[in-house]
């Protein structure tokens, strides 16, 4: 048996975009930063799929986790503090897509 | 579990010639569905003998036994010692079994405080925390109010901490919401030059290390 395992398609400095869904069950992608754009700020290895885990299967393919670089100011429209302020966050692959080019 | 026939404790009178206040409900925690779920699974696991009391009890005298100190002597030897500092930062587990403490399975990220960055570790989703390192985490951590205020407002919740960050310094957030788990490396004080490893371990609060304080000043 081999271990499956999704291949990597984002590296550090990449725009991405956290896809929009609400799908039922146990999710680790934070509501607040759904459908928010941001910066893949570094790979982490690939993990077991917790939404799988969660209910006794086997989590394959493993996902690539990456943490993600997000602006303060752009996710809370009423955000106080400055302009530099971020908050990285873990996302795994299959919460990601391409980010718009900057 | 009180019997139905069994007399209840309050079936006396109480009148003894001076009035009391009325006494302070008690604190203790309601028994919740997953409080009695686990309750429940402990003592059928018991019972059917996969595990024993004995094994539970040694489960969390380990847990209870890791501490913030342990964190500490890992920052004390940041502080002094240059390479070490390197290593922590590009392999945090390897570097903290160096000095003898387990990190637990997951793995670690090690974020540095410096003149320009201040680091701020939450979990929005429920309560991860790297527990080989720190011990269990505080109460307030877990709270709802934490864990919504840290990444929308962080700069209100480190000022309610005592940790007034100016504005020139970037604030980051570290939402931990998966397989990774965050230690902040304070940084060192001021006017602790002269103190020796132990002495400046004694002062970094637990606080200091998940970023809602500053590594305390020598006195």
């Amino acid at each position: 048996m081999t271990t499956s395992e999704a291949a990597p398609r984002f590296r550090p400095g990449d725009p991405v975009r956290v896809r929009f869904a609400d799908p039922p069950g146990h999710i680790r992608t934070p509501w607040y930063i759904r459908g928010r754009a941001g910066v893949v700020e570094r790979l982490c290895g690939s993990f077991g799929n917790p939404e799988e885990l969660a209910y006794n299967r086997p989590g394959t393919p493993r996902q690539p986790l990456y943490r993600v670089r997000f602006r303060q100011a752009q996710i809370w429209p009423d955000y106080r503090g400055a302009g530099t302020d971020t908050v990285d966050i873990e996302i795994y692959q299959h919460w990601l897509e391409p980010g718009d080019a900057r | 579990m009180t019997a139905p026939d069994e007399p209840r404790v309050d079936d006396h009178p109480h009148e003894h010639g001076h009035p009391h206040p009325p006494a302070r409900p008690d604190t203790d925690d309601a028994l919740t569905y997953y409080k009695a779920m686990e309750v429940a699974v402990r003592e059928l696991l018991i019972e059917k003998g996969v595990i024993s009391a004995e094994d539970v009890r040694r489960a969390i005298e380990a847990m209870d036994a890791r501490n913030p100190a342990q964190g500490a002597r890992v920052v004390a030897r940041a502080w002094t010692d240059p390479a070490y500092k390197a290593r922590l930062l590009a392999d945090p587990n390897a570097a903290i079994k160096e000095l003898g403490v387990e990190p637990g399975a997951y793995r670690l990220v090690v974020l540095e405080n410096t003149p320009r960055q201040h680091n701020l570790v939450v979990c929005t989703l429920c309560s991860c925390y790297p527990r080989g390192v720190l011990g269990l985490p505080p109460d307030w951590y877990k709270s709802r109010a934490y864990r919504s205020r840290a990444v929308r407002e962080p700069r209100a919740v480190l000022r309610e901490f005592g940790t007034e960050i100016p504005d020139t310094v970037e604030v980051r957030v570290h939402d931990s919401t998966a397989d990774m788990r965050y230690l902040v490396l304070p940084e060192r004080p001021a006017g602790s030059e002269a103190l020796s490893e132990s002495e400046l371990a004694e002062l970094v609060s637990r606080d200091s290390m998940i970023g809602v304080a500053r590594a305390r000043a020598p006195s």
